[in-house]
């Protein structure tokens, strides 16, 4: 099974969820952090659509996985970057999809090694059914519950889009 | 080759050990060069600590001293989030005579994962890796004049970082070549990596026999040898390990192969002097060039953080499928 789903209008969705819970939790002048690949792209579509003055920062939760032991460390990890200072600030996690909740968890774990930030709210394109750790976005483009055979996955960076597959399926 | 080093990897071609250079690819080792460079973030931030080897322990087995490589490895280890050991030998069971392997197997009875192991002796960390149990890893640090694979690791990453493409490089080593595992295994290193010209430069009587088949130009005059290099490597000259006299005296070697401000201006006006440490300031190279500005010394040490975190990292990892 292949299925698309339209990118402009869940980033259209997700940032007028921003929007609402940005004035709702009262965040000042905050600070946007994308986690790599597909978090990066989204974050870098919202940082520009929410004009958000400070640069945007990447996250490379490599080192802070929970399997490491299993699958060893990629060599291919591309430093995190923080380019502020964390410390009291407000800031924004954006993720493409949020599944089990083990990707946030690590991420959370690396930006409290740079501080200790004010508030940290959480931003996806797609929430998918399926958490294993008590961990939930705060908006999200989509709510959506897919079969445990089938993968959501943002492919870019070029024509940002959505694709829906069937693990072990070609193309 | 004395060693095998088949033993260095995993049926999957993963690390397991890291005893030499020899054996490992080209590819291996760009692996080892590209973990490292994700490692070096880590100062800038408030918490330098990555949870990847969180619940390892690490044990530093020094029988030989050493400040900069037990530093680096102890606080590579630490922000790795791994529980360290460092077993002060001198003070230790094998002072006493206790053998080197009853050492190991109570060790291994503590359920450690990983030794650091520097050795006065040829092959030791071979050796413990052959004997020891399947679940721990095994860093050389150092094995007599045998090898020095972190150290050479360490200077190619510093290389690679200031230079960029080995494959334009001349890079020249200078001085005690016969004494210096760190040479063999930067010889090694660089010849897998591709770079266009290596030379040795050193006195016939600090070279040891044959070294030409290494893929290496020897040159015994300063001021040949350096002319056009990119990368000057300078030795420490071990005078512990000269049993003989090889030299007559430190202050001839001085004059004929120590590195001076006059004697750099032979090589690239953009050449790095790289130093392995500890510097014999007035024997192999004079503080001027030590502390100035194409020295790159003191990043070299940096730079061992790195590499160290990424070799013991990959040893650490079991070798899944990689999804």
């Amino acid at each position: 099974m292949k299925d698309n789903l339209n990118f402009n209008f869940l980033l259209d969705h997700l940032e007028s969820s921003l929007l609402a819970a940005i004035t709702d939790r009262n965040l000042q002048n905050p600070l946007m952090v994308g986690i790599h690949t597909g978090g990066v792209w989204v974050a870098e579509q919202m940082h520009h659509r929410m004009a958000i003055a400070a640069p945007l920062g990447l996250l490379d939760i490599s080192f802070y996985r929970d399997d490491f032991s299993q699958i060893g460390v990629n060599p291919k990890v591309k430093p995190s970057e923080l380019p502020f200072n964390i410390e009291g600030r407000d800031i924004i996690l954006i993720d493409d999809v949020f599944y089990t909740g083990r990707t946030i968890r690590a991420a959370l774990n690396e930006i409290f090694d740079y501080g200790r930030p004010e508030q940290v709210l959480l931003g996806v394109l797609i929430e998918r059914e399926g958490r294993q750790i008590p961990l939930r976005p705060d908006c999200a483009g989509i709510a959506i519950n897919l079969p445990s055979g089938q993968h959501v996955k943002l492919s870019g960076p070029e024509d940002l889009s959505i694709q829906i597959k069937t693990i072990g399926q070609a193309g | 080759m004395m060693l095998g080093t088949e033993l260095q990897l995993t049926a999957q071609g993963k690390l397991k050990h890291f005893l030499a250079i020899e054996g490992l690819s080209k590819a291996l080792l760009t692996e080892i060069l590209d973990t490292a460079e994700s490692f070096t973030g880590i100062s800038e931030r408030q918490v330098k600590k990555f949870p990847l080897l969180r619940g390892k322990t690490i044990v530093n087995l020094f029988f030989e001293n050493s400040t900069r490589t037990r530093t680096t490895f102890d606080l590579a280890a630490t922000r790795l989030s791994a529980d360290v050991i460092n077993m002060n030998i001198a003070t230790s069971a094998t002072s006493k005579g206790e053998s080197l392997l009853d050492t190991i197997r109570n060790l291994e009875a503590m359920h450690v994962d990983m030794f650091v192991v520097r050795h006065a002796l040829s092959g030791a960390a071979h050796f413990i890796a052959q004997n020891t149990a399947p679940h721990i890893s095994v860093i050389n640090a150092g094995d007599g004049q045998h090898a020095h694979p972190t150290q050479a690791m360490l200077d190619m990453f510093t290389i690679r970082k200031l230079k960029n493409d080995f494959r334009q490089l001349k890079v020249a080593i200078v001085g005690d070549i016969l004494h210096s595992r760190v040479a063999r295994s930067q010889i090694k290193a660089l010849n897998i990596l591709g770079a266009d010209d290596i030379r040795l430069i050193a006195p016939k009587t600090l070279l040891p026999a044959q070294i030409e088949t290494l893929g290496v130009s020897v040159y015994h005059n300063m001021n040949e040898g350096l002319k056009d290099i990119d990368v000057i490597i300078m030795l420490r000259l071990q005078k512990e390990r000269m049993a003989n006299a090889l030299l007559p005296s430190e202050s001839e070697y001085f004059k004929c192969f120590g590195l001076t401000a006059k004697r750099l201006q032979l090589a690239k006006p953009d050449a790095i002097v790289m130093h392995p440490g500890p510097i014999n300031r007035g024997v192999e190279i004079t503080s001027s060039v030590a502390d100035g500005e194409q020295s790159v010394i003191l990043q070299q040490v940096g730079y061992g953080i790195a590499i160290r975190m990424a070799v013991m990292s990959m040893a650490m990892q079991t070798g899944g499928t990689g999804v």
